[in-house]
């Protein structure tokens, strides 16, 4: 789960690391209301999951309320590159000194942590990377034995970080590192962390990935979860328990594993058709699970056919087509649907399909012959 | 031969009283895999199907001679449970669990490297492991795989793993052992620790290897295989088509940036001299052409 900016602070001020103190708004109205509260001059920023916010002009200064309002009128509702604006995060401005830039993440590899520090920061870190990959400093941490604050200190004074920054800064970065671990996130950034002309360090942004194996044991992340998705498919499709992510083609997609679901992506593309969704049943493809892959499925208006890809493991392909077979009792299709029924009890579960079929419940013996038939289908054959 | 496991090899079921526990425990067992014992704290001294109940994996250990373990435990409990086992002496662990946090896998795994060097995890999150017609310790369906060899399989995907059995098996040609390492950001086990114990197995004459976006891994083992492999290898990518950003199924299927893409991996490993296939059954029918040829 990708968090917004304001949400990522509000994680951080959780674990102790400080931030600017703001509040968020879907309204012009609430923006000034949160303006007033916090105290002139402030930043309306716009709260999207995609960098580049500053150039599209989603962050803007204001001084009072007229320009609150004038700004926020005109953010709200923006288009940054395809993602439009819905909340701004309205925070106390700050009068920046110097910016660096901090990170923790899995080192696949090496499969260990990696600390990224910069005392360039405030730019895309991959163009530092490029640009100048001496300016960053990595320290690799054995997630048994963690980062105390004597490695913190020793680090940002190998990074280069300013002088008075750098006690605040060794600080805040063991805190960060507590809140990437603890907090079970899969990536904890800021970018920029600043030192403020007074001296004062802290975190200007945040851009948090939150590692979604660990959501039982997070309850305070419920709050969250209703922002996860902006995709009216992938909203209805997490609803009911299914792992969906929407495409933009035309072939709607239900497979079993997530393996399995991406190779049926593939070959409809290979095949000169394109997937409308990647939807992975896993192991439980009864009627239930069934009916709502196909209700999620039979919601997009875009999709034109659909392609169950099923290889029976553990999954018995029996159960499978008794789960189509009650789906389609349940369910009001309004594309045709191509099967490819494969693996354990794959001819049990072909004979009880046998009577079902017609032009708009179609079987084929194989990936590649089913893929092609869907993408005929799709395209009006 | 296999690797990893053989006919010999005793196994115990962490979870063998739970629902998945006891399905696949029994079913592994019923394949022939020597399924020796279970643990289960609260249930000790009762048995499933025959199948005695040990109350720790120390005391499964000292009365069976056991040295591979099977962990079918839920998330919150599944690293706790493999740390047990090689706390024990277990050597092999297999463990499916799906949706560990990835912090609990890094630690574990770290914890293992560090104290318990001669302890080899495969997974999580991945099928198991099979030596068709000797040991099957997972959920693989042990009737989609032919005895005999001579092509290793080794996979990054569960489902891509039944149909590259199934692909194989249906054109007549057997596997020596089929490794599934599993979909998370840290297995246990990675493409390169099989592929070295194929190419020193005797009886493996080719591999198949099965891969998917995310990660470095795919990247890594053509390294390896262009500096050290002397079998041919046949290989899938899946995601070719997979949007960036996106966790597609499999914690680890995910496209960061640039990093971690299907082309990137398949460009590198046809550079190290692999088959690169564009679908799992184009590849099937290149492993069948290439063991003809053998």
């Amino acid at each position: 789960m990708d968090l917004f900016e304001y949400q990522g602070k509000q994680y951080f001020a959780q674990f102790g690391i400080p931030v600017s103190p703001g509040g968020e708004a879907d309204t012009v109205d609430e923006a000034v209301a949160q303006a007033e509260k916090i105290g002139y001059p402030v930043v309306v920023k716009a709260q999207v999951r995609v960098g580049g916010r500053g150039k599209a002009g989603g962050i803007k200064l204001a001084n009072n309320a007229d320009e609150v309002r004038e700004h926020a009128g005109n953010i709200l509702g923006m288009d940054i590159k395809g993602h439009i604006v819905r909340r701004v995060w309205i925070e106390l401005s700050s009068d920046i000194a110097k910016e660096y830039y901090v990170s923790f993440t899995l080192d696949r590899p090496n499969k260990v942590y990696l600390g990224m520090l910069s005392a360039e920061g405030g730019v895309e870190i991959e163009e530092v990377a490029v640009t100048n990959p001496d300016a960053i400093v990595k320290l690799a941490i054995d997630p048994t034995v963690g980062l105390d604050l004597a490695t913190a200190t020793k680090w940002v004074a190998d990074a280069n970080l300013d002088e008075e920054a750098r006690e605040q800064a060794a600080a805040l970065i063991v805190q960060l590192y507590t809140c990437y671990v603890d907090g079970d996130c899969d990536l904890a950034e800021i970018n920029p962390l600043i030192l403020t002309t007074d001296g004062i360090v802290r975190a200007l942004d945040a851009k948090v990935t939150l590692d979604a194996n660990a959501e039982y044991r997070h309850p305070e992340w419920e709050v969250w979860s209703a922002t996860d998705t902006e995709d009216p498919r992938e909203a209805m499709a997490k609803e009911k328990g299914l792992t969906y992510i929407g495409l933009t083609g035309d072939v709607g997609i239900i497979a079993n594993g997530a393996g399995l679901a991406m190779s049926t992506l593939d070959v409809v593309n290979q095949v000169g058709g394109e997937a409308a969704n990647f939807l992975d049943i896993g192991g439980g493809a009864n009627a239930d699970v069934m009916t709502a892959a196909l209700e999620v499925i039979n919601a997009d208006p875009a999709v034109k056919s659909i392609f169950v890809n099923i290889f029976g493991g553990i999954t018995r392909v029996d159960e499978v087509a008794k789960g189509v077979i009650e789906a389609l009792k349940r369910v009001d299709l309004k594309s045709p649907i191509v099967l490819r029924l494969d693996g354990t009890n794959a001819v049990e579960g072909r004979a009880l399909l046998a009577e079902h079929l017609n032009e708009n419940l179609v079987a084929e013996p194989t990936m590649l012959d089913a893929a092609r038939t869907a993408v005929a289908m799709a395209n009006g054959r | 031969m296999s690797i990893f496991v053989d006919e010999n090899t005793k196994v115990i079921v962490q979870g063998l009283t739970g629902g998945q526990g006891r399905f696949h425990g029994v079913r592994n067992r019923d394949y022939g895999t020597k399924v020796v014992g279970g643990v289960s704290p609260k249930k000790a001294g009762t048995d499933v199907e025959g199948i005695p109940v040990f109350a720790s994996v120390a005391d499964a250990v000292t009365e069976t001679g056991a040295t591979a373990s099977f962990v079918v435990v839920p998330p919150a409990g599944a690293t706790a449970a493999i740390l047990e086992a090689a706390e024990a002496g277990i050597e092999f662990i297999v463990c499916i669990t799906e949706g560990i946090p990835a912090h609990d896998e890094a630690k574990c795994f770290n914890t293992l490297k560090t104290h318990f060097p001669n302890t080899r995890l495969l997974g999580p999150n991945c099928p198991g492991i099979i030596s068709p017609g000797k040991c099957n310790i997972g959920i693989t369906s042990g009737d989609i795989a032919l005895p005999g060899g001579p092509v290793g399989i080794v996979s990054r995907s569960g489902t891509l793993t039944y149909q590259a059995l199934h692909e194989l098996t249906q054109a007549g040609i057997g596997q020596t052992t089929c490794v599934g390492i599993g979909g998370d950001p840290v297995p246990g086990t990675n493409f390169i620790d099989c592929l070295e114990a194929f190419e020193a197995d005797p009886e493996t004459k080719a591999v198949m290897m099965i891969g998917e976006i995310g990660g470095s891994e795919e990247e890594r083992a053509a390294e390896y295989i262009k500096a050290h492999m002397t079998k041919p290898v046949v290989s899938y990518v899946a995601g070719v088509t997979a949007p960036p950003g996106k966790k597609m199924g499999h914690a680890g299927a995910i496209i960061s940036g640039s990093q971690g893409t299907a082309q990137a991996k398949m460009e590198a490993l046809s550079a190290a001299g692999v088959s690169v296939c564009l679908n799992p059954t184009e590849a099937g029918s290149k492993m069948v052409e290439i063991v003809k040829g053998l």
